[in-house]
């Protein structure tokens, strides 16, 4: 046959096409619960994180025993019959901010203490940053965090996951309400910490990046001021 | 012609010319240092000798593989769309070992993120496939991409391993020099990558002196 006539060409394409996606397809929906599963793996190991539990072998058993979640919508209600795993933070971002629902995980340790896990989610320099900040029952002192990254700078921006003990560590301890109760979140910032309550050191030449990481801790915890103000005046924490 | 066609009949499975297939790569007709093709993936993923090793087996298997199926297929390609049958073929080969690396190997896929799927514009395949396996048969087209995936690769781990060992202070995720040893962060942005990628070809043409244009 003509290898250069139309007909054999539309013929040899559609019967490639045909045989690729017939090859992906098949690949893909085999491997796709182990996809699926990794994904899940990731993000409990980033949750654990938070709480300072890092490098667990049995990440996903010491997950399902010591975390629960719930969801509140954007004036702090708790959402009924919805799972905080099922929220997908990347897709709520993108979401008009009164339609949006947040999750919260709750870490309970063995001696009975609860800690509030609530997810963050913004922009870094390059791409998204994102992470887990652990609060204490206060819902005020901040008990760990735990970030990540797309694509940001290694050595610069990269930093807030590479090297947890200068950018993650220095958070615990430091409170998101001032003394009247006024919320202020944390920062990073340059130039020398003013307010050691609520502030920490920037890392040099990630100028971006902190103020990303600054943004996405202001705006996420913020979201969560309605429910900690109507769960304080409860006194009780669900 | 007719003695060399004879010649080729009678050589084994790695006869001479099979060989060279395979060890050109490295020094007379390296992808990386000599063609120059692949210095966007090299300048990206060799941050960490973990990851360009990874590349680099990903890369050989693609290359390897494109190489083969296009080979088989050259007697049937339409011309005027050959261009686009390789590009599918290696689309496909690439989807498939990024969604392998997803499956199996998930914190390096985290990390290379967008190059895995980059190495469908490694102008290494295209260039491989329109120059050698189009007009070779399967099993030297298959050397021929497994010998180009194999000496890229070698580029990029020892790029990888000095840009690791003086950037980070490690290698492979290990420290090994002593803690007195401030990491240069130069070395972990890609324009070290750069540098040292001419210091290699400098190094190279040095030492062989043909590939140095007499123009």
């Amino acid at each position: 046959m003509d290898r250069n006539s139309n007909i054999y060409t539309i013929i040899y394409a559609a019967i490639l096409t045909v045989v690729v996606a017939v090859v992906l397809a098949f690949v893909h929906s085999s491997l796709e619960p182990k996809m699926e599963a990794n994904e899940k793996l990731a993000k409990q190991k980033d949750i654990l994180r938070s709480v300072g539990l890092v490098d667990l072998p049995d990440a996903s058993a010491v997950y399902e025993k010591t975390i629960s979640s719930f969801v509140i919508d954007a004036s702090g209600k708790v959402v009924d019959g919805m799972d905080g795993e099922a929220v997908n933070v990347a897709a709520e971002f993108k979401k008009p901010a009164e339609d949006q629902v947040h999750p919260v995980f709750v870490y309970t340790a063995d001696d009975g203490s609860k800690r509030l896990i609530l997810p963050l989610y913004g922009n870094g320099l390059w791409d998204k940053i994102w992470g887990y900040i652990a609060l204490e029952e206060d819902m005020n002192t901040i008990a760990g965090i735990a970030m990540d990254h797309k694509g940001e700078t290694p050595g610069l921006g990269a930093e807030i996951k590479d090297n947890p003990k200068q950018y993650n560590d220095p958070f615990i301890g430091k409170t998101i309400l001032d003394e009247q109760g006024n919320y202020v979140s944390v920062k990073m910032v340059k130039g020398g910490i003013k307010e050691p309550e609520h502030q920490i050191d920037a890392i040099s030449g990630a100028t971006i990046t902190s103020d990303g990481v600054n943004e996405m801790l202001y705006r996420g915890l913020g979201y969560y001021l309605p429910y900690f103000n109507a769960a304080k005046s409860q006194t009780s924490l669900k | 012609m007719s003695e060399t066609q004879v010649a080729q009949k009678s050589t084994t499975l790695f006869g001479k010319k099979e060989r060279r297939l395979l060890t050109d790569p490295f020094n007379d007709n390296n992808p990386i240092t000599v063609q120059v093709l692949g210095i966007c993936s090299a300048l990206a993923v060799t941050v960490a000798v973990k990851n360009a090793l990874v590349m680099s087996v990903a890369v050989i298997l693609v290359t390897g593989f494109s190489n083969l199926i296009i080979s088989l297929l050259r007697n049937t390609i339409p011309n005027r769309v050959r261009m686009i049958v390789q590009l599918v073929v290696i689309a496909s080969l690439v989807s498939i070992v990024e969604m392998v690396l997803h499956a199996f190997q998930y914190d390096v896929y985290k990390q290379m993120s967008v190059y895995i799927g980059l190495i469908i514009t490694n102008c290494i395949l295209m260039g491989r496939l329109e120059a050698f396996a189009m007009a070779n048969k399967p099993w030297q087209s298959l050397l021929d991409g497994i010998g180009n995936g194999v000496g890229y690769g070698a580029i990029l781990i020892a790029v990888a391993f000095f840009r690791e060992l003086f950037g980070k202070g490690s290698v492979f995720g290990f420290r090994v020099l002593p803690d007195w040893y401030v990491p240069n962060g130069l070395m972990l942005i890609p324009a070290a990558a750069i540098f040292l990628i001419g210091i290699i070809i400098w190094i190279q043409r040095s030492r062989n002196t043909k590939l140095v244009d007499i123009s």
